[in-house]
């Protein structure tokens, strides 16, 4: 297994261990585990329905996991309340962009760092937002529900980058938005990367997330049915197949 | 002319007590979606603090402006802490239950704190005692002005002030939006929602507590039972403003206060309390999200 994922050396961050979801009825997780190692970029790839944002959701804290357990730094996590889980720098841009649209762009940013671990950096944080994203910094006291689709992507992002994450959670950044912007947006997941955060990216984009991921998961109907490499999955005559539409 | 500025003060007056009660229903409806029944009957206890404070402390010994304050001080505390009870043992049990088991909650603790007015403070009404006193009346010209009025509408605006600045200028206020937005997104950024709907209520029941004793100023006479009606008009007044809507509420009030005050000056006093109802019929009619409501369509 450790020759697959070939990457022994760095520390396991997160590590789920046979998680199952449970909504009612229906066994929305069945089992699932994976590690996430510092520093890299994992994407969780699948269809809909298929437990991608059910897995974010667990690790957040949001969805109870009715079996296994979510260790950070070896330590459990699952059934710590949702705003615990941010305390230990695990930050979630969630699905549907998720910022707040009754609120400020500003705003919006400042809620981001809640949780900083270094509040009197706050402006320094801010400064670097905008130097990613200089689109928000232009419209800063404008509500977050006058921004474009992309430009609330770029928010949500930047909000949690505000909580200075270890580990970033990004639910379908890539969800509606127009090519050049969803290019822009992968870029910046890797510049985010680069500067040392681990990121844990669910995508729908499966071509585009695996190029820019080290590792890869595919989570089909609740359960992992592939993982490895990302460049042995965009390899996988399975993957090119089943969703790269080849 | 003279007569319409009276009304016009009276309204004012009775508006701004409207509006302490209906910001406390909006905070809460904004953050729970909860209609708090028994918001009323904070506002009666608040009457009941202030007057037990006046005597414990004899205020009306030397009655003064800082007699009035100390005793709104007193009643916004134990209010505050009754709102924190209420969430917390009621409310909080239900977070996660169907939105109507929580309605019918809150009409209990409701029926819950008139019944046990009565127990402990006695079915029968009691006199507020006077801890301010102005000799006299203020007149500009031919217009006189009872000088308690003008006292009630200033502290009850600074409060609606001091509420505004904490809403839009604090990191609790800040809190506070982000969870009327969404609970799990609030979460997300790290934010207790919990601790932040405990501040909620205590901040909301602490403004029906100012009011309790602002009311004991104006019409001495209170009585375990006295939340009721002031409870149901001023959630009128949230409703009409668009619930939810922290100026609404304020707007929404003041209108209430008004049309309450030239319709009994005007025309048909024993109309008085019909007029909130035939406003709430109206407005759920024709405009049910309330003049400055908005759909909750952005919320997806």
């Amino acid at each position: 297994m450790s020759s697959v994922m070939g990457s022994g050396q760095a520390e396991v961050l997160l590590s789920l261990k046979e998680v199952s979801v449970h909504y009612g009825a229906i066994h929305a997780l069945k089992n699932v585990s994976f590690d996430v190692h510092r520093g890299e970029i994992v994407t969780l790839i699948g269809a809909n329905g298929a437990g991608k944002t059910t897995t974010l959701r667990a690790i957040s804290g949001l969805t109870r996991i009715s079996g296994g357990s979510i260790l950070h730094a070896g330590e459990p996590i699952s059934g710590l309340p949702a705003h615990r889980i941010v305390r230990r720098r695990i930050c979630q841009a969630p699905e549907g962009r998720g910022i707040f649209l009754n609120l400020s762009v500003e705003e919006n940013l400042d809620l981001g760092a809640w949780s900083s671990p270094a509040p009197e950096d706050l402006d320094q944080d801010l400064a670097e937002v905008y130097e990613l994203f200089p689109r928000l910094k232009e419209r800063r006291k404008q509500s977050a529900g006058t921004l474009s689709g992309g430009e609330q992507q770029m928010l949500a992002i930047g909000r949690a980058l505000m909580s200075r994450p270890e580990l970033l959670l990004l639910d379908e950044p890539s969800l509606g938005l127009a090519p050049q912007i969803i290019e822009r947006i992968f870029e910046i997941i890797q510049k985010i990367n680069r500067d040392g955060k681990t990121v844990l990216l669910v995508e729908q984009n499966a071509l585009q997330a695996l190029q820019i991921a080290h590792q890869g998961i595919v989570l089909e109907t609740g359960g992992i049915k592939l993982s490895g490499r990302a460049a042995e999955l965009l390899a996988s005559d399975e993957v090119r197949k089943a969703y790269l539409g080849e | 002319m003279i007569e319409f500025a009276q009304h016009l003060i009276n309204g004012f007056s009775l508006g701004s007590i409207y509006a302490l009660i209906a910001l406390g229903y909006t905070m809460v409806f904004g953050i729970l979606q909860l209609i708090n029944f028994a918001h009323g009957d904070v506002y009666m206890l608040g009457a009941f603090a202030g007057m037990y404070a006046s005597r414990w402390l004899k205020l009306d010994q030397e009655p003064s402006l800082s007699a009035l304050l100390a005793a709104i001080g007193i009643a916004m505390l134990v209010c505050a802490i009754a709102g924190f009870l209420i969430e917390r043992l009621a409310y909080r049990p239900l977070r996660r239950a169907p939105r109507i088991n929580v309605l019918i909650t809150a009409v209990g603790v409701s029926l819950f704190l008139e019944f046990s007015g009565q127990l402990v403070f006695g079915s029968d009404p009691k006199f507020f005692p006077q801890i301010f006193r102005v000799s006299g009346e203020w007149s500009l010209g031919e217009l006189k002005v009872n000088p308690i009025q003008v006292i009630v509408f200033v502290i009850a605006l600074s409060l609606m002030a001091i509420l505004q600045y904490i809403i839009f200028r604090t990191r609790l206020g800040r809190a506070m939006r982000a969870v009327s937005f969404s609970h799990e997104l609030a979460s997300l950024m790290g934010i207790p929602t919990d601790r932040v709907i405990s501040y909620t209520f205590m901040l909301g029941s602490a403004l029906a507590g100012a009011a309790g004793v602002l009311v004991g100023l104006t019409y001495p006479k209170i009585e375990p039972l006295m939340g009721v009606l002031p409870g149901l008009k001023a959630f009128v007044a949230a409703v009409f403003g668009g619930i939810g809507n922290v100026a609404g509420a304020v707007v929404g009030a003041m209108t209430l206060g008004l049309a309450e005050e030239f319709l009994v000056g005007y025309w048909a006093p024993t109309y008085r309390d019909a007029l909130a109802f035939s406003i709430l019929i109206l407005i759920l009619l024709f405009r049910p999200t309330g003049i400055f409501g908005k759909g909750r369509s952005e919320k997806v």
